[in-house]
């Protein structure tokens, strides 16, 4: 038996073939090496994310939550869930919070539920993978299958708005949360100071007002890079794509020339416990990671 | 008086054994401080070397000790021999704390060791040890002078802690302010609804407690004396004055509301619904829990409250301060309204908001009941139909046509201080007959005349002196509650704008510093700062010139003028800083352990070289009570500056006699660094004036440079607060490289 | 002006504090604001000129009853739901959920504006990942980029192909989800009748009318 089970909510994108597929690789990778059993939500659904505000309605939304929450109980009882994504982590904390102060809306819900034949009794705690890691594991143990220390990488922990806010990482700051960089010290990698590691990166906006975002995002690859950092980390998909794939795109319109591979903590992970490139879904990035990719061939 | 007899003890512990040549030091202390008794004690405040001392001052019958060992701050309880004239030469402090352990300064730091050991020999010689004031009070009755909040809270605090109070109210009834309101703010958990004010039991209390003696309609006719002797003319309206023996005073006379006449362009005098805040506890108390009605008998559908009429008002016109707790009251009775019919439409027009205490919980139960909250600036109440019309500028929607129509309009004006007679600028001492003016006019809502409230016999003026605004004048950092005039404490919004919750706290601190001061008048002993201080100041009166500058300037009013002209020194009412004896022309003023003579032999004890050997000597008169500590705390941070300073603590930058620094001038000293506290507006001076009066003296000291063609450089002003330590250092050596530039003073070797 | 907003006009005279504290999500804490203007300068859009009217002024407009002003400002879409003003609000209220409550029900009422693209987005992303239970990124994608119409989907097409390219190489994109393959849910029916109860539910809730 391994010595950790969740009720695994991947959530839409880290499907396979979806946008953050590699992190789904990484995390699987390094669920193994941590000896973390992690087993899919049957038939989980999609958590709304924040931009279905207006189209949902307040209901709707929590309802949707729900119905992982029926789901996990009863076919993973006991087990707390895990989101990787961050909008996933928020989207059902936000629901548990809000359906167990509110008798009224968990009613309704339950109500709605037994549309799908389906009721809840106890919603699970929800967590996200990196309270996995830290609270339930602890840096150290992080540190002991540790191969391959990342040394002389600097990466800038990109850290911004979902994780961190409103719920946040137990004990940590709004205004400068230092878990990602702990996580990055913990498998030998260099985490430089910046001062964007808690702004948003435009989130859906990206694709509504594309201008915006790319403002936002710009600055934060050029404080990283002005910080000397040769990577961006970070533990959300859409962090990680905003930042990624818009790069060409700001390249054009600002004249810059930015090319920073954007890496999921759990990549980092993977290659320090000596793990292949493939495993840490370092094929994954569009803009390639080759100083990592080097690193995991040696 | 029995012979004197002096002795000198050394201390060798702390390191002064390894940094300082002891033996040198009591051969000095024998052969040039010709003390008869010199002895050295590896620990000397320890019970061993405390027991020395005494077996010399019992069994060898020494009179007058110079201790030279550490700071006269430090060791104060081990060093307490009361019948013994003491002086400490602060060698550890003043001298190895404050010199690099190095061979090349050894030199400097010895001799500087040695000029203290001279010092303290000189000042104990000229020292007596104060006997204490025969002239003292006994009189352990508190009088109270208010009959509000705070006035009643002062006499239940002085009772309960066994004093007798008299209890002097100038309408018919206990409760001033507070018993016209409906409610008051909350003072309990969680703070969300206005609670009983709670007058009514506190006058049961009073009427109930034999210790306690109250006269209604009553005025202060005169107050003679001193504390612990005061005589009280109590004018009881429609009867004979009664004469009170009293011992300290509270002046607990409360506030005024601003006149809401003064603002008609907020619609008050143009509009009957258009209140002050006390006219809406008027109608809050009418309507008793039920829906609030205007004067018209039409229930109230719609108010809004103004905040800061005529207050925190930039243009000079009305008044430029906060009255602290309006706020909060407008909160409150929006409240009356939302608790009385939710549907009413209460908005309150701010510009900030400001909630003391818990306030912010009530705030956010306004918030919570519906009470709607803008920020904006009201230029015009008008009456339109049947309401009024506020316009406004919103300040966050900038929209300056912004406007609201209300039936009844709130105005919250602040308070005026009912602090009495402005004594600084009476241009004569007070006229015959403004007494009579006393008894009528201070009612709420007219124009209220400064009369006397206390009408003081004392030279200065009839009431205590004012600060800024009219409220009366105290420490505010160091003793909130003294007052200028010892044993007579200001309590509640006399002294500063506040509340009811904070006037109970304020007339509580009152009342105990009250108690302390009756019992230490009748001991002779001062009050702070010097608490405890036996001494006090006599004159010479054959020499004195009646100029009057002691009477004039005593920041405390201590000394009258008798009949013949002459001062007329009232100790009890002396807080001893000895700014009389600074301001002294002809110096006949002195105290038995401090004078013009115990600071001027050492100054003269200084060994000052000559000119060839290139070693200025800078005086530092540094104020005991911020300066003096700011060394001693250097050294403790082991912070070091120039072996070329001499210090002398004094009590007050008031009490430096120009004598001093002319006299240092002329035996040869380079240079004279006075340090004293901040003065002015927001001064720090522990004793108000002191430092003010003193720096006015000394900038005629320049007259006197010029007359000795000495440049203007050789007296440096320095304003030194107590959190000063590590910049003083600093500061000292660059005013000693700032000597040795300008060259050396031409006067040594006269 | 629509039925429903006549209706609600109607319904809440003259008091829209009322209106928004019964109606929007989380509207009863517009009351608690104390105008610090942190929640102002807090907002990443901000300094893009984005917020017409920030969240302090939205709330003072709310309390001085300007409806149609509030109900029809583009300001609320422009919410990145950062929850940078969530958690810096001294006063906690729950600034990006007001946001979003009161854009919705402006949504709801058809008086937000037409064509905003923050709203479109919002509208595509829920039909989209209502329709399966799982998000179709492809199809999304798509939506987003012929909203304002062939030949602009085909030009914002072309602008973003890198991109496109980009993730295609990286596996990260699945073309054939295009044409109905990828995630899905197993019991699409019960979560389409679950939410039609809920829909249900809440219109009786906020005493209004169901809508789509």
């Amino acid at each position: 038996m391994a010595r950790k089970e969740y009720a695994f909510y991947p959530g839409c994108s880290s499907q396979k073939g979806a946008s953050a597929s590699n992190y789904l690789t990484s995390v699987e990778s390094m669920c193994k090496t941590l000896d973390i059993k992690i087993t899919e939500i049957p038939d989980w659904n999609c958590c709304g994310a924040s931009i279905s505000y207006a189209e949902a309605g307040e209901l709707p939304r929590h309802v949707m939550n729900a119905r992982n929450f029926a789901l996990a109980e009863q076919h993973l009882p006991g087990q707390d869930i895990v989101a990787t994504c961050a909008a996933c982590w928020l989207g059902a904390r936000e629901s548990k919070e809000r359906l167990e102060h509110n008798s009224v809306l968990m009613a309704d819900t339950q109500e709605a539920l037994k549309e799908a034949g389906l009721q809840i009794k106890a919603i699970p705690e929800i967590k996200h993978m990196v309270e996995v890691l830290i609270e339930d594991l602890g840096y150290d143990e992080l540190k002991k299958p540790v191969k391959k220390p990342l040394e002389g990488m600097k990466f800038a922990g990109y850290v911004g708005c979902q994780t961190n806010r409103p719920f946040g990482i137990h004990g940590e700051s709004f205004e400068n949360p230092v878990y990602l960089d702990k996580l990055i010290e913990t498998v030998g990698g260099e985490a430089v100071p910046y001062d964007q590691k808690v702004t948003c990166c435009g989130g859906a906006l990206a694709f509504s007002e594309p201008d915006k975002a790319q403002a936002q995002i710009k600055d934060i690859i050029e404080s990283a890079y002005d910080n000397g950092a040769e990577m961006l980390v970070t533990p959300c998909p859409l962090c990680q794509a905003n930042t990624e794939i818009y790069q060409s795109q700001i390249n054009k319109k600002y004249g810059t020339k930015f090319n920073m591979p954007v890496l999921y903590y759990s990549q980092l992970m993977v290659l320090a416990y000596g793990g292949t490139a493939k495993e840490a879904g370092l094929d994954g990035n569009v803009i390639r990671a080759r100083k990592l990719e080097e690193f995991a061939a040696k | 008086m029995s012979e004197k007899k002096h002795a000198a003890y050394i201390c060798s512990g702390c390191g002064l054994g390894e940094r300082l040549d002891i033996a040198a030091l009591e051969a000095v202390a024998k052969k040039e401080g010709k003390m008869q008794v010199v002895r050295t004690h590896p620990f000397l405040c320890s019970e061993e070397g405390v027991a020395m001392i005494r077996a010399d001052i019992e069994g060898e019958g020494v009179t007058h000790a110079a201790i030279c060992a550490c700071s006269r701050r430090a060791k104060t309880e081990a060093f307490n021999f009361p019948t013994t004239a003491i002086s400490r030469g602060n060698l550890r402090e003043g001298v190895i704390w404050v010199r690099p352990d190095t061979e090349e300064a050894r030199e400097t730091t010895q001799e500087m060791a040695e000029d203290y050991v001279r010092m303290a020999c000189a000042e104990v010689k000229a020292m007596t040890q104060p006997a204490g004031n025969p002239n003292t009070g006994t009189n352990k009755t508190l009088m109270v002078v208010g009959g509000g909040i705070s006035g009643m809270t002062a006499a239940l605090e002085a009772s309960r802690a066994g004093y007798k109070v008299v209890l002097v109210e100038k309408t018919g009834s206990l409760g001033g302010w507070a018993a016209k309101l409906h409610r008051r703010v909350p003072t309990r958990e969680p703070f969300k609804s206005p609670e009983d004010t709670g007058v009514a039991d506190m006058v049961a209390q009073i009427e109930a407690d034999p210790n306690i003696k109250v006269y209604l309609n009553a005025t202060i006719a005169k107050t003679a004396g001193a504390p612990g002797r005061f005589k009280v003319d109590i004018a009881v309206e429609s009867g004979p004055t009664v004469t009170e023996d009293i011992g300290a005073i509270v002046q607990a006379t409360g506030f005024s509301l601003y006149d809401a006449n003064k603002l008609p362009h907020l619609g008050y005098g143009k509009s009957p619904h258009v209140v002050d805040q006390s006219g809406l506890e008027a109608l809050a108390r009418a309507a008793n829990g039920g829906v609030i009605k205007r004067a018209d008998g039409k229930e109230v559908k719609s108010v809004v409250f103004v905040q800061c009429a005529g207050q925190r008002d930039a243009s000079g016109e009305h008044l430029p301060y906060c009255s602290g707790y309006c706020c909060n009251t407008s909160i409150k009775q929006a409240i009356y309204f939302k608790d009385a019919n939710p549907d009413v439409d209460t908005v309150v027009l701010f510009t900030d908001l400001r909630t003391p205490g818990n306030g912010e919980d009530f705030y956010r139960s306004a918030q919570n009941r519906g009470v709607i909250f803008s920020k904006g600036v009201v230029s015009e109440v008008v009456p339109s139909g049947d309401g009024l019309t506020v316009k406004f500028h919103d300040l966050i929607l900038d929209d300056k046509n912004a406007q609201i129509e209300a039936d009844l309009v709130v105005l919250a004006t602040g308070v005026v201080p009912n602090s009495g007679v402005n004594i600084d600028a009476l241009s004569a001492p007070q006229v015959e007959g403004q007494e009579a003016a006393g008894s009528e006019g201070t009612e709420t809502g007219g124009e209220v005349k400064p009369v006397s409230i206390l009408n003081l016999t004392y030279r200065q003026g009839p009431d205590i002196p004012q600060f800024k605004w009219g409220f009366t004048d105290s420490h505010f950092i160091c003793f909130p509650y003294e007052t200028r005039r010892t044993a007579i404490y200001a309590a509640g919004p006399v002294r500063r704008p506040m509340d009811i919750a904070q006037a109970i706290e304020d007339a509580t601190g009152a009342a105990m510093k009250a108690i302390q001061a009756m019992e230490n008048a009748g001991l002779g002993r001062a009050a702070h700062p010097r608490s405890g201080d036996l001494s006090f100041p006599t004159a010479r009166l054959e020499g004195c010139t009646q100029c009057k500058r002691c009477t004039v300037e005593c920041p405390f009013g201590a000394i009258d003028e008798d009949e013949k002209r002459f001062p007329l020194f009232n100790e009890s009412r002396c807080r001893r800083c000895g700014t009389c004896m600074g301001a002294c022309p002809v110096r006949v003023i002195s105290f038995e352990n401090y004078s013009v003579n115990t600071v001027g032999a050492q100054i003269k004890a200084v060994n000052i070289p000559d000119e060839f050997e290139n070693k200025p000597r800078i005086l530092i008169l540094a104020c005991e009570n911020d300066a003096y500590p700011a060394l001693d705390m250097a050294a403790l941070n082991r912070n070091c500056y120039s072996a070329f300073v001499r210090a002398i603590p004094v009590r007050c930058l008031g009490s430096v006699n120009t004598i001093w620094i002319t006299d240092a001038l002329n035996s040869g000293y380079d240079g004279v660094m006075l340090m004293g506290c901040k003065h002015g507006e927001d001064y720090q001076c522990h004793f108000v004036k002191g430092s003010e009066l003193g720096r006015y003296r000394m900038s005629k000291v320049y007259d006197t440079l010029k007359g000795m063609n000495l440049e203007p450089e050789r007296v440096l002003d320095l304003e030194v607060a107590i959190t000063d330590l590590h910049t003083l250092p600093k500061k000292i050596d660059e005013y000693t490289a700032k000597i040795q530039e300008i060259g050396l003073s031409p006067f040594k070797g006269f | 002006m629509s039925n429903a907003n006549q209706a609600m006009a109607a319904r809440y005279k003259n008091n829209f504090l009322k209106e928004i504290e019964e109606q929007a999500e989380m509207g009863e804490w517009v009351k608690m604001c104390m105008q610090c203007g942190v929640c102002s300068g807090s907002c990443p859009t901000n300094f893009h000129s984005g917020w017409e009217h920030p969240p302090q002024e939205i709330f003072m407009m709310i309390r001085a009853g300007k409806r149609e002003e509030v109900l029809t400002s583009p300001s609320m879409w422009m919410c990145t739901s950062c929850y940078n003003c969530y958690v810096r609000c001294p006063r906690k209220l729950p600034i990006t959920h007001i946001m979003h409550g009161i854009a919705e029900y402006a949504y709801r009422l058809g008086l937000a504006p037409k064509m905003q693209p923050t709203l479109h987005l919002s509208q595509t992303f829920w039909r989209n990942c209502t329709k399966t239970g799982r998000v179709n990124e492809v199809k999304l994608t798509q939506a987003l980029y012929f909203k304002d119409g062939f030949m602009a989907g085909i030009k914002k097409g072309l602008e973003m192909k890198d991109v496109a390219l980009g993730l295609i190489k990286a596996k990260r994109l699945n073309i054939l989800e295009a044409l109905g393959f990828g995630h899905k849910c197993k019991d699409q029916q019960g979560i389409q009748k679950m939410l039609a109860k809920a829909r249900e539910l809440e219109a009786k809730r906020k005493n209004r009318q169901v809508t789509a």
